[in-house]
């Protein structure tokens, strides 16, 4: 386990040839990958994944249930049991490697400059002690102030997150909290202390649509005010579309594709983003789009299918040459759009999604008289292979680092 | 909480009437001879009547029943027929108010029996109380913390042993070995706590740790269990989330969380310990209420059996409302009404 973490470490060093400066990203995640030894055999949750995030942008990961969504998040934050855990690849949180780290350098990381708002409030916050001591005590963590000051700044930041009356629903016990205040709870207790990156795993899921809005805007308003990274991890393509600069869809526990949220919503080129798409309404602005589930199952981790994990539930398996899908895993490679990769081995993905997945996903978007795309959406295209023009060859990244998984959460500079 | 707390005593008292009246059906109505074992083996049918008169048998269930409650409530006199009352004047016994009623078998009122013995017992229970909680909770939160290794392995294996270990074998081990043969300790012997609390612990500390070891396994492998569930439970991760140390997210969020099962199973198992432990008390030769009631058994001793078993029950309610009071101060959930 110590290797890897060497390793990385190193490379860091070298790739940067300093400590990490403003423009680096915030949240560099290398090769990660976390198994889980059972008696059924390895989970293998998460596997060789990348990506960065740099402050002030949101990167957002999306992938249906079990793809290894939380658990890579976790993993960032130091908090997998490291007994019943294996761990490997790089993580650095401003600098700082966190695998292998020691429980000192975690502490100091965890809920200051790193912190988490977890996907289920209603068991995540402690059911015996009142929500602003809870509030309280993350911030008496990290700073050296009365109690009196932590309660102050607890009640701040209920007020901050929308709870009426915070000083006095203060010192409400969680279960005198409704779901809803109970999620800007968890948020609050994860802001107190502004942290310079904020993991959202699913803030939103289980809330009315009023509330998510309401949450959604939330944490765009903190971002601004105080630059943080943002990863948020959901299942909703159209939160996505909301807030995020970049998206990672994930897979099996892997990265199957990753880019600027624009590109991988206008033109996705792997076919679990498709499916993807197409069970979710109203993602490009259409109305009545179909709903189509993903038919099939989510990959074993304790067994992954050969090849191309979604070779079992794939519909396009066949329009790939050979056995190529069932036998050889496709590496996360360069697709049209410039920072936009793939892990699929089609050749010709965007036709096939515009001439096929798309006009029976959502008829709405194909102008029937014509048989073309309607003008809305060539506009978008359009903006994509003008931007794919300006920037032919682009390279995976320049922080980039070695090995081929790579997603950036970072505006595309010229 | 005031007005819940008098409705908990109030129904607990209808509880115990309830009960007196069963265990007089029970045992009363279940002999049809009962002053035979109060008389002996020699009677002849004479004495056999006189007896069967003294101690009221001869009336109906209910009417026994009545009586009894008129002595709690008021006080009574015995022999209870009253012409022998009159006939043997010097004999008559007076029973004050809270009368439970009159071993004939020790010729003594069933209240003076307890107040003599309930001490013992209860000095026995709490002292193994304390013991098998602070042991209990601190091995378990070990064994919890180091799971899997080799100490967790050697506390729960000890555990397993003790509780395996019939009380008697165990009580006299410690009794044979650590009084008699290394003379650690001085040979088990109960003192008044008033007269000299020294003497107290010390003549109290084998039999005590023998009552414990048993409870004390099992309390170890409860918290060893309840700690390891919470520690998985969200609000743990939330807790190790905020940076927290490993002292603070166990002592406290892991610790507080722990607290209200044990505070329920504690007040009930200490609940029904005070009514005497038969095992150890013998083991000890200690008189306390577990050897009076096991004699009352043995003599079919009826007043004695009613007395100890409404005592025990009234252990029991108080434990329940005590507990269900406590859990409403602990855990912010629960509301009391
Ligand atoms: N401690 C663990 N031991 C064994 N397997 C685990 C453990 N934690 C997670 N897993 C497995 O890892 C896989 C990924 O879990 P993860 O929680 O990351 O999914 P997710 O993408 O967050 O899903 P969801 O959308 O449902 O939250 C799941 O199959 C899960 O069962
Ligand atoms: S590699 Fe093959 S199986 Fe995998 S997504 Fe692409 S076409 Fe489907
Ligand atoms: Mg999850």
């Amino acid at each position: 386990m110590t290797a890897p973490e060497q390793a990385g470490a190193t490379a860091g060093t070298m790739e940067f040839g300093r400590p990490a400066a403003q423009d680096d990203p915030y949240l560099v995640v290398e090769n990660l990958t976390v198994q889980f030894p059972t008696h059924d055999g390895i989970v293998q949750a998460v596997t060789d994944l990348s990506y960065t995030v740099r402050s002030g942008q949101t990167l957002g990961i999306v992938g249906e249930s079990g793809s290894g969504k939380s658990v890579s998040s976790m993993a960032v934050l130091g908090l997998h049991n490291p007994q019943s855990t294996r761990l490997s690849g790089s993580i650095r949180v401003g600098g700082t490697e966190v695998i292998g780290a020691d429980q000192q350098t975690l502490r100091s990381l965890r809920g200051n400059d790193a912190a988490m708002i977890f996907q289920d409030p209603l068991t995540a916050l402690h059911p015996f002690y009142a929500v602003g001591k809870q509030i309280a005590e993350a911030a008496r963590m990290h700073n050296d102030i009365s109690k009196a000051e932590a309660r102050r700044r607890a009640i701040d930041m209920l007020d901050r997150v929308g709870i009426p009356q915070a000083s006095s629903r203060v010192d409400d016990y969680p279960h005198q909290f409704s779901g809803g205040m109970r999620q800007r709870a968890m948020i609050a207790m994860a802001l107190v202390n502004n942290p310079q990156l904020l993991i959202a795993d699913e803030p939103t899921t289980a809330l009315d649509v009023t509330v998510q809005a309401q949450i959604l805007d939330l944490l765009q308003d903190l971002q601004q005010e105080y630059g943080s990274a943002i990863v948020m991890i959901t299942h909703d393509l159209g939160v996505i579309a909301e807030v995020a600069d970049d998206v990672l869809v994930m897979y099996g526990g892997r990265a199957v594709e990753t880019g600027p949220t624009k590109a991988i919503l206008t033109l996705p080129e792997m076919p679990y983003t498709w499916g993807l798409l197409s069970s979710v309404p109203d993602i490009t602005g259409a109305t009545d789009v179909r709903l189509i589930p993903i038919p099939g199952t989510p990959p074993s981790l304790l067994n992954p299918p050969t090849g191309c994990s979604f070779h079992p539930r794939c519909p396009h398996v066949d329009k790939v040459p050979g056995e190529l899908c069932r036998t050889t895993l496709p590496e996360l490679t360069q697709a049209t759009h410039p920072g936009h990769r793939k892990r699929c081995h089609l050749v010709n993905p965007d036709e096939i999604y515009l001439k096929e997945v798309l006009p029976e996903a959502a008829p709405d978007l194909i102008d029937e008289e014509t048989g073309e795309l309607i003008p809305e959406l060539q506009v978008q295209l359009e903006e994509i292979q003008q931007e794919t023009h300006d920037h032919p060859t682009k390279a995976p990244g320049r922080s980039a680092p070695r090995g081929g998984d790579h997603v950036r959460a970072d505006p595309e500079k010229p | 909480m005031f007005a819940y707390t008098i409705r908990r005593v109030i129904s607990g008292i209808l509880l115990l009437v309830v009960m007196s009246v069963v265990t007089f059906y029970l045992f009363y109505a279940s002999s049809s001879t009962p002053e035979r074992f109060a008389c002996g083996p020699k009677c002849t049918p004479t004495q056999l009547d006189t007896t069967k008169r003294a101690l009221g048998y001869d009336e109906p269930t209910i009417v026994q029943w009545g009586k009894f409650a008129k002595g709690f409530v008021a006080g009574r006199e015995f022999p209870d027929d009253e012409k022998l009352r009159k006939a043997a004047p010097e004999q008559v016994v007076e029973c004050p108010r809270g009368c439970l009623g009159y071993s004939y078998g020790y010729s003594k009122p069933v209240n003076t029996l307890i107040k003599d013995k309930l001490p013992i017992s209860v000095s026995l229970a709490i002292s193994a109380f304390v013991i098998w909680i602070a042991g209990g909770v601190l091995l378990g939160i070990t064994a919890a913390l180091f799971k899997g290794r080799l100490i967790d392995k050697a506390i729960v294996g000890l555990s397993l042993l003790a509780f395996a270990f019939p009380t008697f074998f165990i009580g006299l081990l410690l009794l044979k070995f650590v009084a008699i043969r290394w003379g650690i300790v001085e040979l088990p012997k109960y003192s008044d706590f008033t007269d000299n609390p020294f003497l107290w612990v010390s003549g109290l500390i084998l039999p005590a740790i023998t009552l414990a070891l048993v409870y004390m396994a099992g309390y170890i492998r409860m918290t060893r269990a309840f700690v390891l569930e919470t520690m998985s439970e969200d609000y743990i991760r939330t807790a190790r989330a905020k940076g927290l140390t490993r002292r603070v997210v166990i002592g406290k969020h892991t610790l507080r969380a722990v607290l209200t099962p044990l505070v329920t199973l504690s007040g009930l198992d200490l609940a029904g310990l005070l009514g005497g432990a038969i095992i150890t008390e013998t083991v000890f030769n200690f008189n306390g209420v577990g050897k009076l009631s096991f004699t009352a058994v043995q003599r079919y001793d009826l007043p004695l059996i009613v007395g100890i078993v409404l005592l025990l029950a009234s252990f029991v309610i108080v434990a329940n409302i005590v507990v269900d009071l406590l859990y409403a101060v602990i855990d912010p959930r629960v509301r009391l009404g």
